[in-house]
């Protein structure tokens, strides 16, 4: 049976089940198909009908396919098109069959009136039959050459269907360079638009195997024929428009003059009212000016009132699209819509997608001018009857406290909330204490008040119980219940559920142990037992750790667990800003609404035609950079509050941005990002999923000497000696380069020193050949550069492959590195980088 | 590019289909169904109008309790395939007149028709009910629009479409008229969907109207329209603040945020006259989107007094004053209070001698409603 009667696995009782309804119509088509009396074409009608509606509730109506081909011959052009939708349907996986229809579509394709060559000749590219291709070169020829504009157009997606059918035929009849041609010259704008449509996919594909495809890549976007679609863009259809938008986007501009020329004539698209447009015009503006940071400001400014616009007219859905590029915009320029936060309040009846995403930007703009009357807000929402809803509200309240604005009158709202006595509410509100804490110690006093009065029996969540425990053990000394309230509770140790929470146990009452010894030495020693006999092997372990510690010395215990600690001063992001940058590449696309690039949900073939990094060929897609980056988005996301120790900091600084209180210089970071998600793996690996800030917060603890007790994340890297003398010829490496997956993919910072000194791509090769890289090609202007690396193993014909793009205006460069012997890729990757970093350096 | 299109009833039955490109598995529509009924995500929280399951992304938009879908392996703007559902759902609406379950299963063949003449291979060719004319060939059965459920006000909010669904604008553009005369119509509505936020102490903390002017041409001919907008109005609020209130009102004039047109209209003499020139082609189409932050008055205001008359209940007092001269009638008014969880019972108590009002407590959602078919305003009466 073929696959559209398997989807249909429970039909409702409404529907026909299929098999004898079929054979009924199988008998009355062929009553018909020699019939040419009155009335007949009406007939005829209606059993198409009846067989379309069967297809389309996934009935399998393919075996009546023959009488439909002899019911086809007649002059009634609905008839017609019912007889080629179903043909459509069914071609594919009836290939013999579908030799029966090549007959009478070749005969509609000459037919006088152009509506029906049009409909025979897409009806005839879509039958998606490999062995009938043949049929199909001459009828296309014809049709991108035919007088009616209709019949061109059906013509040049046509020749993209044969594209997909067999690649081979299409290139073999020259298909591309006619439709390059019409694109340059027809008249009729929806063919041009067709023309770009097909050109782009199928050069798209292309490019990979053939130079000369990339080069006609390349030509679309050259300085004429942008110009040409400019000029003609008030001619196209909306949707076309959007088209030559996106094209437009990813064109390079010789100097200012010409961006600003381009932005003028484009201005007037912000004010349509199709939504693609305008984001469409917007990433045009928005990306000519990425150099011009003035300007690209003054972009923000203008765009913000369109967007504002199109939020609040169409459907929900609309709105939520626009709403979610609102919301990167504004996440990266917050300052720039911190005067229109009222725009983000949320409405009653919004549904919730929209509501996160409107107070994640109530956050982001709070600045010290409007927080009081954003956190007023933010309280209503606490209090709203939608428990997630209020979840989020108080969260954002926090994170609004933990960007240092008014913080005296947040935590007094934070402990109203704990006053509310509903528990949902208590327990989000006693993880932003935990947090508050952490970064403010001067407010422990204010809050340990309340939160004494919390009964620990009215919390039951176990992050919320892991940060009243943690808060119990931290301020044992100033809350007089502390040792009783855990010893309580450790009397309760088999019905804890949650490992996270036992874990918390057993460190607080070490704590309180440390500061309050006769009257938590019972506790300690009932909670050392209960942990060493648990059955999760961290609590076991740690609770082993405890008391051999103990066991050993006292006051090395006291240093290990209750050591002198530092106010945690900045949270970490919780997306790296390479991520951010490439969502931001990738305006107007699902990347933006999904908040993640296109390579973690698309699979390589699907990514758009028109990749730009990627002209050597399309990347296959990068499993192991996949994986690299999963893992640690699936921390961050889970723990959006994952403070990290200043030392962990330190290493990150690379991917914070916004931390106002570090100011080491940035060239730091070359070095550093590398380490950075080995880290963060560590984090997520180490610990049981539910269980991963206060784990990880207690580890800080456990180590609480700081991070050099923690086994370094990454085995030092081998020491990697190149061959000086590598030699590969420029067709081997674009053959490597197209077969090997990347194994690793970076933006490090660079040197400024360094880039200084990169007055042309000359330079740098001298500098990398001197540290056997070699460099097999490069290109660009100041301010970006392009290079293809290569080096090899000196022992072993081992080859490293790399594509390094340097942006010497933002002292940043993209890596991308393939290799042969994948296992040594992060060796080769830091040799690189170093030696990188070198450049320039006196 | 689009690889599949098609509609699904509330129960999930596929009313269309169409696939575009065949890279996409064929029981999409299953499993797409499956996952939006089952959306739980969020804590019971409705599906997001796009989501990624398996590397295929699916779109959707609700119409009229219809869900219109398009599926795709590629990175598309969402923005473009969502209008597109939108603008799809309005094409058919042109064509058949009403837009519901019950039309589309009766002029299915209709829609492929028009399915396949708004995309090729994925690719969108045109959405213009005018453009289109000239490729359908099959006449729209028109269905009973007496049956029609009414979408009631809140359907306003809820459903997101701006317009009440006004009976004479349920014919099709392409039916003849009993006795073959076509009637030279045009319909111009304005829509305006006001937000305000007041205070508990009564004072407005937030409004904004949202407008749109919708028309719906039957002209013959696409003879050219001039549509005349207030003289004082104007755009833009310069370099002031959005909410800089001061010295904005009593003047009398408009001022609106921002706003956007229909693509066929002109602007040539907009600056100087504040005129719109346009000539409508058939079907309906926003002419232009507005927002306004201006100050105005809102036409009703709510009162409501909390009071705890026991350990386990509450007493509310909600009054609704209309502000609105006594020349107007308000219509179909439904006033909503969200109540906590754990309520189990409500009781009503009307003003004396309310007519047409109706309260209802709404289990499923924990809501109370409070409908008057009809508001006269006695200057600031109240009940």
């Amino acid at each position: 049976m073929a696959p559209p009667a398997q989807s249909q696995k429970s039909s409702s009782p409404s529907q026909p089940s299929g098999k004898g309804e079929v054979s009924d119509v199988k008998m009355q088509l062929r009553q018909l198909a020699g019939s040419r009396a009155p009335g007949t074409d009406d007939s005829k009608r209606e059993l198409f009908k009846k067989v379309i509606s069967y297809m389309t509730i996934g009935i399998d109506v393919s075996a009546v396919f023959s009488e439909m081909v002899m019911c086809s011959a007649t002059s009634d052009i609905v008839l017609k098109k019912m007889c080629y939708l179903y043909v459509g349907n069914y071609a594919k996986n009836n290939p013999d069959l579908a030799l029966l229809t090549i007959n009478f579509l070749q005969r509609d394709c000459k037919d006088e009136d152009p509506m029906i060559r049009g409909l025979a000749l897409r009806s005839l590219c879509s039958l998606r039959v490999a062995n009938l291709v043949e049929y199909l070169v001459g009828p296309l020829g014809n049709g991108l050459k035919d007088g009616n504009s209709y019949v061109r157009m059906v013509a040049s997606i046509g020749v993209l269907k044969l594209y997909h059918i067999s690649a081979s035929t299409c290139m073999d009849a020259d298909f591309p360079a006619m439709l390059k041609h019409l694109m340059l010259n027809d008249k009729d704008a929806q063919v041009v638009a067709n023309c770009l449509t097909s050109l782009q996919e199928i050069w798209g594909l292309e490019a990979s195997t053939s130079e000369e495809a990339a080069r006609e890549r390349e030509m679309l976007l050259s300085k004429a024929v942008i110009y040409y679609f400019l000029n003609r863009i008030k001619e196209f259809s909306e949707w076309a428009q959007c088209i030559v938008l996106e094209l437009v986007a990813k064109y390079v501009p010789s100097d200012s003059n010409e961006i600003f020329d381009v932005m003028n004539l484009l201005e007037d698209r912000l004010q349509h009212a199709n939504g693609a447009v305008v984001l469409a015009t917007i990433k045009v503006f928005l990306q000519l000016t990425l150099s011009m940071t003035d300007v690209h400001q003054q972009v923000y400014e203008r765009i913000k009132s369109p967007l504002l616009t199109l939020v609040s007219s169409g459907s929900p859905e609309q709105s939520y699209a626009v709403l979610s590029h609102l919301h990167l915009l504004v996440m990266r320029a917050p300052f720039i819509f911190s005067s229109d936060y009222k725009h983000f309040y949320c409405q009653y009846n919004e549904p919730f997608y929209v509501k996160k995403l409107k107070l994640e930007m109530l956050t982001a703009v709070a600045n010290e001018s409007n927080t009081y009357d954003i956190v007023t807000e933010l309280c209503e929402y606490a209090a709203n009857v939608d428990i997630p809803m209020a979840r989020e509200s108080i969260r954002a309240v926090g994170k609004i406290a933990l960007q240092q604005y008014d913080v005296n009158a947040i935590v007094d709202r934070l402990l109203q909330f704990l006053e509310m006595e509903k528990e949902h509410v208590t327990a989000e509100t006693l993880v932003l204490v935990k947090d508050l804490l952490r970064k403010y110690p001067q407010w422990s006093h204010d809050c340990i008040a309340v939160v004494g009065n919390i009964s620990s029996k009215n919390v039951q969540e176990p992050k919320a119980k892991a940060a009243l425990i943690w808060m119990l053990g931290e301020y044992a000394q100033d809350m007089q219940d502390a040792p009783y309230i855990l010893e309580s509770l450790i009397e309760n140790w088999d019905e804890e559920h949650s490992a996270e929470v036992r874990l918390h146990l057993l460190t607080a009452i070490m704590k309180c142990f440390l500061r309050r010894p006769p009257e938590t030495q019972k506790a300690l020693g009932a909670a050392l037992a209960a942990g060493l006999a648990d059955f999760h092997q961290d609590v076991h372990d740690r609770a082993l750790f405890y008391y051999r510690l103990l066991k050993y010395d006292v006051s090395v215990a006291e240093r290990v667990v209750n050591p002198p600690k530092q106010a945690v001063s900045v949270f970490a992001d919780t997306q790296s800003s390479e991520v951010k940058d490439r969502i931001f590449d990738e305006f107007n696309s699902l990347s933006v609404v999904y908040q993640k690039p296109s390579y973690m949900f698309t699979d390589k073939e699907h990514r758009g035609p028109f990749a730009f990094s990627e002209e050597l060929g399309n990347l296959s897609i990068d499993t192991d950079l996949a994986n690299d980056v999963v893992p640690a988005q699936r921390v961050e996301e889970n723990d959006k509050d994952l403070l990290l120790s200043t030392s962990e900091k330190e290493e990150n600084h690379g991917s914070i941005n916004n931390s106002s209180a570090y100011d080491a210089p940035s060239y730091d970071g070359s070095r550093m990002v590398g380490a950075l998600q080995p880290q963060q793996d560590l984090v997520s690996l180490d610990q049981p999923p539910p269980a991963n800030t206060p784990a990880s917060l207690a580890m800080d603890d456990l180590f609480g000497l700081g991070l050099p007790v923690a086994p370094s994340p990454t085995p030092p890297p081998l020491a990697l000696k190149l061959n000086a003398k590598a030699v590969l010829d420029p067709n081997s490496f674009q053959q490597k380069w197209r077969q090997l997956p990347v194994a690793a993919s970076q933006e490090i910072s660079l040197n400024p020193q360094g880039v200084s000194a990169l007055s042309s791509p000359q330079v740098l090769l001298r500098h990398m050949q001197g540290h056997s890289i070699q460099c097999i090609a490069s290109g660009g202007q100041a301010p970006n550069f392009k290079f293809f690396f290569f080096a090899q193993k000196e022992d072993e014909p081992s080859t490293y492959l790399v594509e390094c793009v340097i942006n010497s205006a933002a002292c940043k460069a993209q890596l991308k590195i393939k290799a042969d012997d994948q296992s040594t890729t992060q060796a080769f990757s830091t040799l690189f980088q170093s030696v990188l970093s070198e450049f320039g350096l006196p | 590019m689009i690889s599949q299109f098609f509609v699904l009833s509330q129960r999930g039955d596929n009313i269309v289909f169409r696939d575009y490109r065949g890279d996409v598995q064929k029981g999409s529509a299953e499993v797409f169904f499956r996952k939006v009924k089952f959306w739980k995500e969020d804590d019971k929280e409705e599906a997001p109008p796009v989501f990624n399951l398996d590397g295929v992304n699916y779109f959707h938009v609700k119409v009229v309790g219809l869900l219109f879908v398009a599926t795709t392996r590629n990175n598309l703007s969402p923005s473009l395939v969502l209008e597109l559902l939108q603008r799809i759902a309005r094409v058919i609406k042109d064509y058949l007149g009403v837009l519901s379950e019950g039309s589309l299963r009766k002029n299915f063949v209709l829609v492929y028709e028009l399915l396949d003449e708004v995309m090729d291979f994925g690719y969108v060719q045109t959405t213009s009910t005018e453009v289109l004319k000239s490729y359908i060939f099959n006449e729209p059965i028109v269905v009973d629009t007496d049956r029609l459920p009414s979408l009631g006000p809140a359907a306003l909010f809820v459903q997101g479409a701006k317009r009440m669904p006004g009976t004479a604008v349920t014919k099709s553009v392409v039916a003849h008229e009993p006795g073959g005369r076509k009637r030279e119509e045009i319909f111009v509505d304005i829509i305006e969907k006001i937000s305000v936020t007041f205070s508990s102490s009564g004072y407005i903390l937030t409004s904004e109207i949202d407008g749109t002017i919708q028309m719906k041409s039957y002209l013959t001919g696409n003879p050219e329209i001039r549509l005349a907008l207030n003289d004082d109005l104007s755009i833009g609020r310069g370099g002031r603040s959005i909410y800089d209130y001061s010295g904005s009102s009593g003047s009398g004039s408009v001022i609106l945020d921002d706003c956007n047109f229909h693509e066929s209209v002109h602007l040539d003499s907009f600056d100087v006259d504040r005129t719109l020139t346009l000539a409508p082609s058939d079907g309906e189409f926003p002419v232009m989107n507005y927002r306004i932050t201006q100050e105005f008055k809102p036409p009703f205001r709510i009162n409501s007094l909390i009071e705890e008359a026991g350990p386990l209940k509450a007493e509310v007092i909600l009054k609704n004053y209309a502000e609105f001269p006594s020349s107007i009638t308000a219509n179909t008014i439904v006033v909503e209070m969200p109540l906590p969880t754990y309520t189990t019972r409500v009781n009503y108590e009307l003003e004396p001698g309310a007519v047409g009002q109706m309260t209802d407590f709404k289990e499923s959602n924990r809501r109370l409603e409070w409908s008057l078919k009809k508001v006269i305003s006695l200057a600031a009466a109240h009940w």
